[in-house]
């Protein structure tokens, strides 16, 4: 903690809001999308389809019911009607991970249940989140020391994409990590990765053949 | 159980049919297992005919940690045991390191250990309320439950700094003064619980579909009761007149005057789930009386005593039972003259209450076990310690 | 009745079996019992009229170090008095008979008693872990437990 300067909780916030200003969470980051796809190379008939696809899926994101602990019980109160999360799209929590497209890990994963946690995420379908809730997902938590049965940190079963900390953490603090997820597959080239590549237009050009020696 | 009757009397004749036993797995990721429990049973098509509850999902070792941490670092580790009534785990912790240490607390520190520990236990029993309707399928109630929480949860982060986990009660007292703003709040907080009261047995108690659907299922006698060591509104709801509120009180509970509710077999048998439900809902308004006399008669004062730093106590062993929404908690505490205890065990209410479920859960139905579990009213983090 | 008087009791009743009085200097006092006599001492404490403790709180198991012990708080729901008794067990081989058919709530106490501490209790139903996987190696509430490196490929640092 020496040498480290301490910003007040006023200085953070206007902070985090600038970047929220910048990052606009509407429509428009589909535009914004849409540019920086076409500076990076891709082809313009590709990059629409694929906004459109990001748009609905970051917008109707279905987590999983898996609360584990005592972030279970926040993330319960985010599905209620004060922190409401049906308005981000992602009230419709589903009980059968077959169905999910998050999955928020939500309390302490142990070594008995980690074997589990594996195997639900096995079976969720392509594309698929996780979500890291509270200290003891991100690294063991106030269990990081002395718990011989904790497993320390999600990370160590699964790939993570959001971090949410917080002992537990605020419902506020979830519902930021969920837009931030919106953000990110807002983001995401996953069509474009997957089916298209740079010279791919050679492969239709089938009238001209290469001469053979 | 005569529902077992009533059923046999339409299916078809059992040479007609080939059927076998399915062994099916509920959990430990399930909606209505509270948690993470794994309920393994065996079914004869609808029909439960053995069940075998496995936990340990959620050992987080507490009692190893128990023993390698000082007595005042160990009380955030014991909120996170029953998150639900995090005030009520630390409150026991508290008395029993005090007991063992001689440690007398001021007048204004056990009255506002009563306010937040009663206030916590409301908001368990709306929590419990909301999602054992939420398990017979009715998400409405969940919604109004939480609607209340929030108001509770509003005081008590302003009066300890979190919502869920608070790391209030400290040994020797509580960690700081409720001011006026506080009281008031939690004033009109009664107020607002005392009209939404009505509204919740509308909605769900005198509802015939829930009626239905817990009254004469699971129902546990006196004896069964105190035999499997259930607590708490369990015990109460089987026709115990059981408080240890009022017969071994702790924290100045002798100066308030409130009524223990006994389960009386309204709906159906005495002991059936929905007994157990309507104990904690009357509890509930008990809860209120006790809030609203403790803060009519909050003593000025000190709100902690003068504990030392690194506090140690003497060479012995003390448990101290208290009565938490779930149940009897107790820490049974053995010190050896260090800083650090020798064992700390913590009785774990939840860890009792679900051992009766192989006992209980013999020739009901599927559905049934689910309300069966929700009655009784789990937090695997207790169970599992 | 208070602890001294219930000593006292037992003691008429089993002689050697019971250990004797020592009065605490802080906390609550505790009656020793010899293994070989737990059972007996926990029927006649929960079948005579003037004691009637039918109600087991707890279970534990401590590690003293030198030894192992299992303890035992009872109460009574009719009398309103509370016992604690406590069984001093070798580390070596600690056993003592179980009480799962006087008290059905001693089941799973004594299985995590096991669990944890490595107690065997002979003549109960089924004793096996409960708290920690099947597989798990040790017994963590011994003073000399040290926690695994890693577990099913996962490390635990």
């Amino acid at each position: 903690m020496t040498g480290k300067k301490m910003t007040s909780p006023l200085q953070t916030a206007e902070k985090m809001l600038e970047s929220a200003v910048r990052e606009p969470r509407d429509l428009t980051r589909y535009l914004h999308y849409l540019s920086t796809a076409h500076a990076e190379g891709l082809p313009l008939l590709v990059t629409p389809l694929e906004a459109a696809i990001n748009w609905s899926r970051a917008n109707s994101i279905w987590p999983l019911t898996f609360g584990i602990a005592c972030c279970a019980i926040e993330m319960m109160a985010v599905g209620a009607s004060r922190f409401d999360l049906d308005r981000f799209g992602a009230g419709a929590f589903r009980p059968t991970p077959r169905q999910a497209d998050l999955m928020i890990v939500a309390g302490t994963v142990t070594h008995k249940m980690a074997p589990r946690v594996k195997r639900l995420f096995d079976q969720m379908p392509e594309p698929k989140f996780v979500m890291a809730m509270g200290a003891c997902t991100i690294g063991g938590g106030p269990y990081c020391k002395h718990g011989y049965h904790v497993v320390k940190g999600l990370d160590r079963l699964l790939p993570v994409d959001v971090y949410v900390p917080g002992c537990p953490p605020r419902p506020e603090a979830l519902i930021d990590a969920l837009l931030w997820l919106q953000n990110k597959i807002s983001k995401s080239h996953r069509l474009t990765d997957r089916y298209w590549r740079k010279d791919m237009w050679k492969q239709f050009m089938f009238w001209k053949s290469e001469p053979r020696e | 159980m005569g529902m077992t009757s009533d059923l046999t009397q339409t299916l078809p004749r059992e040479d007609s049919l080939k059927t076998e036993e399915l062994l099916i797995n509920m959990g430990p990721q399930h909606p209505s297992t509270h948690g993470v429990l794994r309920l393994v049973v065996r079914t004869d098509g609808e029909i439960v005919r053995e069940s075998w509850p496995q936990i340990g999902f959620l050992h987080r070792c507490f009692e190893k940690i128990a023993e390698s941490l000082n007595y005042a670092q160990v009380v955030p580790y014991t909120d996170r045991m029953d998150y639900l009534a995090s005030m009520n785990n630390a409150l026991a912790f508290c008395l029993g390191v005090e007991k063992l240490g001689g440690i007398e607390v001021p007048e204004r520190a056990a009255y506002l250990r009563v306010i937040a520990a009663e206030l916590n236990r409301i908001a368990s029993h709306l929590v419990s309320f909301g999602t054992y309707a939420l398990d017979l399928g009715a998400f409405t109630p969940f919604l109004y439950a939480f609607r209340e929480r929030e108001y509770i949860l509003a005081i008590l982060e302003k009066m300890s700094g979190g919502r869920l986990l608070y790391h209030y009660p400290r040994i020797g007292g509580v960690a700081r003064d409720m001011s006026a703003e506080m009281i008031q709040d939690t004033r009109a907080f009664l107020k607002i619980m005392r009209k939404a009261w009505p509204e919740y047995n509308t909605l769900l108690s005198e509802n015939q579909i829930f009626v239905k659907r817990t009254a004469n299922v699971g129902a546990v006698s006196r004896e069964q009761a105190i035999a499997w060591g259930f607590t708490g509104p369990c015990l109460r709801g089987s026709g115990v007149p059981f408080d240890l509120r009022k017969m071994h009180p702790y924290s100045l509970y002798e100066r308030f005057d409130f009524e223990i509710p006994v389960g009386e077999g309204l709906k159906g048998t005495v002991g059936d789930c929905w007994d157990r439900y309507w104990v904690r809902m009357v509890e509930i308004m008990e809860c209120c009386k006790i809030i609203e006399q403790a803060l009519d008669g909050l003593p000025d004062g000190p709100v902690t005593a003068k504990v030392p730093r690194a506090l140690k106590l003497p060479k012995g062993e003390v448990y101290v039972p208290c009565e938490n929404p779930r149940g009897e908690l107790g820490y049974y505490i053995i010190s050896d003259g260090g800083a650090k205890a020798l064992r700390v065990k913590a009785r774990g209410p939840s860890f009792c209450n679900l051992s009766i479920t192989n006992a209980l859960c013999r020739d009901i139905l599927l559905a049934d076990v689910v309300a069966v579990l929700g009655s009784i009213d789990i937090v695997l983090g207790e169970v599992d310690r | 009745m208070n602890a001294q008087e219930i000593h006292a009791r037992l003691k008429d009743r089993f002689g050697d079996g019971i250990g004797e009085w020592t009065a605490p200097e802080a906390g609550d006092p505790f009656i020793l019992v010899a293994p070989t006599y737990l059972r007996e001492v926990c029927k006649f404490l929960r079948d005579e009229a003037d004691l009637r403790f039918d109600y087991l709180r707890l279970i534990s198991a401590v590690d003293w170090t030198d030894r192992l012990s299992s303890a035992y708080h009872l109460y009574s729901y009719e009398h309103h008095h509370g016992v604690t008794l406590r069984v001093d067990l070798l580390r070596a081989a600690p056993r003592v008979g179980s009480v799962a058919d006087v008290w059905p709530a001693a089941d799973w106490h004594e299985r995590e008693a096991y669990d944890m501490m490595g107690i065997v209790y002979e003549g109960h139903p089924a004793l096996k872990r409960i708290l920690l996987p099947d597989d798990w190696a040790g017994y963590p509430l011994r003073k000399d437990y040290k926690a695994p490196e890693e577990y099913n490929g996962v490390s635990n640092r």
